[in-house]
């Protein structure tokens, strides 16, 4: 093995001292058993107990939570979607009553898009991007272990809320007037702001962490035409986070004006428009739409390689299909508002702009195929769920299609037929390639396989709940059946096809069930995985399952798109030591070719942002209820922030010391 | 309650003939574009060979070109986009249809929705032969017509799918949408924009009727309320007048002129009650009455504390009103 010295000009290879002047220095180096990487493990663990996992910001921990938190309120949210199928599945049913039943189709909607499928996608990327990209943290991991805490606050409080009877109960698209003052009486609509709030500001941290640890944080070589789909898929979606989200979070602040200091925006009686509510919530909320699903696709191309022991066919293409999606998911909104009464020529723009964005997705599904085609497969549960994948998002990718025109769409608008589209899209597009890749990175996660078995089980429940469950909706659209009508009567003989999919949603929860159990046992029992169960190409793979917190005892350098795959040119280093060991070092590299640049210093753990977030959270639900907190509440956010900043004399020292020489 | 139609795939009117002509389209496309692509999948798991984790990656696949697996794919993505187009064609070919329909001679009716019920005013030049009901349209068979929609607090959206696609109403933003309906018959709408509690129990019936029963019954509409036959229906009037069923609810021809609610000037000859809720009969009327809350929780309309010989007075001069 040959490394190069990348800091520091003229550190032996391998070197794990570098005793020259001054006092000894340890210096990061290739091997596991190494003095490096003993140093290694010290500098990065976290001190054990409450207050170490309170302070911890290491991305595999933190996104570890994410997932795990996120995967809680997925199982919270389809219990309520159980609740309503068992409430919809006979006519004129008297199990829940309108008031609940608003509050669970809008918890349903709301928790499974903000708090359980940005989060998880988001979670998965904090914990897998670093290694696919060759580093040791993220880039501003204080901001994303506050993001994770700011996350759980702002959902926790929601389902407090609704324990409470105070959840919100206006839809997750919160139309105005029925969440403005006059109509959304109580507390309901303000929780719902207030989660907005929190859940976009996490999501906003954790982009912004996300895109900047793909953009100047890769391994020496992995210059972008290097860079793994998952990772450029990451980096579509942190993007888009960035230019959407401040859409609804803008939006759901006004509506808190109008609520609570009397303001006008949306009250048409005042020169308000209750239009432009529609407006700024899908500017956000048709984009958001596809960063859940842009990851889901960036799982599809991670899985198909492998499985298919070949290199993706056409990876040029599927970057350029996952960019242009990203652009063209902001020209879509108005494709939510066909019914309302704007102008007609104006609609058939975004009708156009529906049906160009099938086009980069076709690109993907064509390349996916000739990969399979080209390839020799390895069929195992986690392609299983790339082919279910195929089977139902094709579908609701071409009831998409039908959706997407305006005189179609103004029949099937807010019908059944669009819950069948939504799921078809959701589920088969981001949930299917999810669960796969789970199977295929528990692995890496917990150093154990998940059971196969079960595995094949769970995928044919879920894929046969499924099609049983919303398939029939795409009928019921058709014969007139609203969406979010807590009952209907007998006479509309909408009653048969409610109980089919009622049926088949029993199946799916017996699915997840099932997940569940694999997951607990696995886990627990699961066989050794070792590093690279699967032979995989990307780097994750090359670290220890479960990665050391250090991630890697040197960095890697790279000199192909399939890491693990391609043959080295001879001459090629495999690595790159010279960061010191002793405090937590990493590389900084050039935005296109990703030659090293500099050397960066991973901030230590710390207890502030956790406090921080707690902080603002008081602030922002102070300021919700009474104008008064708007102001007092800036107080503790402070305190928080000048703590988070704070230099404590030793680190400074130290950074001094390592100015010099690591 | 009354058979109703209310589906796409069985249209009314000419209108939702288009659409659903363009319906039929769309799903032949889609069915064979999906089939195609399980096709393609299919085969593509049928031809290649099975390997296990340890099998060697081709990378030599990254130095070589593919060229018949690019035509392959070239050529799908230029079939979908050429598909697209087509499909654009037809989709914006089918809005100008519907939007030319002709409109001469329309029938204009202003419809305004309320939290959970639907207002008709029924225009004409003549300002005495305007006239208001509620939750039901009759509308002459084969004659457009012209709906202004608006809102009164939240939105709402009219739809009937037999007849025409949804128009939102929406606070402060007057909206139009037109139909016609070409077979005589009931069709069933419902609210389709979620608007609070009762969203599930706002439907509104569309009666096509041949013209000379339309005519018929317009002239019914605006003939003043039936005067009471039985002293029943008079104790029931004057209850009626005197109690708070009027402070929200008109009755043409009597003191009662609230504008809170609807117009039950004709309300016995109308097919159900409360917006599709229940049918239109003297139980139904009772229970409604005593506690409509029992039935429609959330509903603006308040319980009415009544001695049953009241109750079935109120009930009887209600049925009366035909």
């Amino acid at each position: 093995m040959s490394s190069v010295g990348a800091a520091l000009p003229g550190s032996a290879d391998d070197a794990s001292t570098a005793g020259r002047a001054g006092p000894r220095r340890i210096l990061d180096g290739a091997g596991r058993d190494s003095a490096a990487a003993h140093a290694l493990q010290r500098t990065w663990s976290d001190k054990p107990g409450v207050l170490g996992f309170l302070r911890t910001n290491d991305h595999k921990r933190i996104g570890r939570r994410f997932v795990v938190t996120a995967f809680l309120f997925f199982l919270l949210a389809g219990a309520l979607a159980a609740v309503m199928r068992a409430q919809l599945a006979l006519p004129d049913s008297h199990l829940v009553g309108p008031d609940l039943y608003d509050q669970l189709f809008t918890m349903h909607g709301t928790t499974m898009m903000f708090v359980f499928a940005v989060p998880v996608m988001q979670g998965l990327s904090v914990y897998f991007v670093p290694l696919m990209v060759g580093t040791r943290n993220t880039a501003f991991p204080r901001m994303t272990q506050c993001a994770y805490w700011v996350y759980v606050v702002g959902a926790l409080t929601f389902w407090i809320a609704f324990a409470l009877n105070t959840g919100a109960d206006a839809g997750w698209f919160a139309y105005v007037p029925l969440t403005g003052p006059q109509y959304g009486v109580g507390h309901r609509a303000d929780l719902w702001n207030n989660l907005v709030n929190f859940t976009e500001a996490m999501g906003l941290m954790v982009a912004v962490d996300i895109a900047t640890v793909i953009l100047k944080m890769r391994a020496p070589g992995m210059s972008l035409r290097r860079m793994p789909l998952f990772v450029w898929a990451s980096l579509v979606a942190s993007v888009m986070i960035i230019f959407a989200m401040p859409s609804v979070m803008l939006a759901a602040n006004l509506v808190s004006f109008d609520r609570t200091f009397g303001t006008h925006f949306f009250n048409p009686a005042e020169g308000g428009d209750a239009l432009l509510w529609q407006h700024l919530f899908w500017f956000f909320g048709h984009p958001e739409v596809y960063f859940i699903f842009i990851p889901a696709l960036g799982f599809v191309s991670t899985i198909i390689p492998v499985f298919a022991r070949r290199p993706m066919f056409g990876h040029d293409a599927v970057v350029m299909s996952l960019i242009a999606t990203g652009f063209l998911a902001f020209g879509l909104w108005v494709h939510h508002m066909f019914a309302t009464n704007l102008p007609e020529l104006g609609k058939s723009f975004f009708t156009a702009m529906s049906y160009m964005i099938a086009i980069p997705t076709a690109v993907q599904i064509f390349c996916w195929i000739a990969t399979l085609w080209t390839g020799r497969l390895n069929l195992r549960v986690p392609l299983l769920f790339v082919l279910g994948f195929f089977f139902i998002f094709v579908i609701g990718g071409l009831s998409g299609i039908m959706v997407g025109s305006v005189p179609l769409d103004l029949q099937v608008h807010d019908t059944y037929f669009v819950v069948a589209h939504l799921h078809y899209v959701l589920i088969g597009g981001a949930v299917f390639p999810l669960f796969g890749i789970l199977h295929y990175w528990f692995p890496k996660l917990t150093g154990r396989m998940l059971d196969e078995r079960l595995g094949r089980w769970q995928f044919w429940l879920f894929f046969v709940g499924f099609n049983v469950a919303f398939f029939p909706m795409h009928i019921l659209g058709l014969q007139g059946m609203p969406r979010r009508m807590y009952t209907y009567g007998a006479e509309t003989g909408w009653g048969p096809m409610n109980l089919v999919a009622t049926i088949g949603a029993a199946v799916i929860a017996v699915s997840v069930l099932l997940f569940l159990v694999n997951v607990v046992r696995s886990w627990l029992h699961g066989e050794r995985a070792g590093d690279d169960p699967w032979g995989a190409d990307t780097l994750e793979w090359s670290t220890r399952s479960p990665p050391p917190p250090y991630n890697f005892a040197a960095l890697p350098v790279v000199t192909s798109r399939q890491p693990l795959w391609a043959p080295r040119p001879p001459d090629a280093p495999t690595h790159v030591s010279g960061l010191s060991a002793e405090d937590r070092e990493g590389l900084v590299t050039t935005v296109l070719d990703a030659l090293p640049d500099v050397r960066y210093s991973y901030p230590e753990p710390t207890v502030w942002p956790f406090v921080a977030a707690w902080a603002v959270y008081a602030w922002l639900f102070w300021s919700g209820l009474s104008s008064a907190g708007m102001f007092w509440g800036l107080i503790p956010p402070a305190i928080a922030f000048i703590g988070w900043y704070w230099p404590s004399e030793k680190e400074t020292t130290r950074q001094i010391l390592l100015d010099k020489r690591p | 309650m009354i058979e109703a139609l209310h589906n796409v795939q069985a249209p009314g009117g000419v209108q939702a003939q288009a659409v659903y002509h363009l319906w039929l389209l769309l799903l032949a496309v889609c069915t064979i574009v999906f089939v195609a692509v399980m096709a393609a999948l299919a085969l593509a798991l049928r031809r290649a060979r099975r390997a296990g984790a340890e099998t060697r990656p081709r990378v030599e696949l990254l130095e070589r070109r593919e060229p018949a697996v690019v035509r392959a794919v070239v050529i799908g993505v230029a079939v979908s986009a050429a598909l697209l187009l087509g499909l654009l064609g037809a989709s914006v070919y089918t809005s100008r249809t519907l939007a030319g329909m002709p409109l001469t001679d329309a029938l204009h009716i202003e419809l305004t929705a309320h939290q959970w019920w639907w207002e008709a005013r029924y225009d004409d030049p003549a300002p005495s032969r305007i006239f208001l009901t509620a939750n039901e349209l009759h509308v002459p068979v084969g004659r457009p017509v012209l709906l202004t929609l608006r809102a009164s607090d939240v939105i709402h959206s009219f739809w009937v799918p037999s007849l025409t696609g949804k128009k939102d109403l929406i606070p402060g933003r007057e909206a139009m949408v037109t139909f016609r309906a070409d077979h005589a018959g009931v069709y069933r709408g419902q609210c389709a924009e979620f608007c609070g509690y009762q969203h599930a129990k706002m439907a509104l019936f569309v009666f096509a009727d041949e013209p000379e029963a339309w005519q018929h019954w317009a002239e019914g509409q605006l003939a003043p309320a039936a005067a009471p036959r039985t002293a029943l229906e008079a104790r029931g009037r004057e209850l009626f007048e005197t109690g708070t069923c009027a402070m929200c609810h008109a009755v043409a021809g009597t003191l009662a002129g609230g504008r809170h609610a609807p117009d039950l000037t004709h309300v016995a000859s109308r097919a159900t009650l409360a917006a599709g809720a229940m049918p239109n009969d003297v139980a139904a009327r009772t229970a409604w009455i005593l506690d409509p809350q029992a039935i429609k929780p959330g509903v603006n309309m308040p319980a009415t504390r009544l001695a049953p010989e009241d109750a079935a007075a109120i009930t009887a001069f209600l049925g009366s009103l035909q």
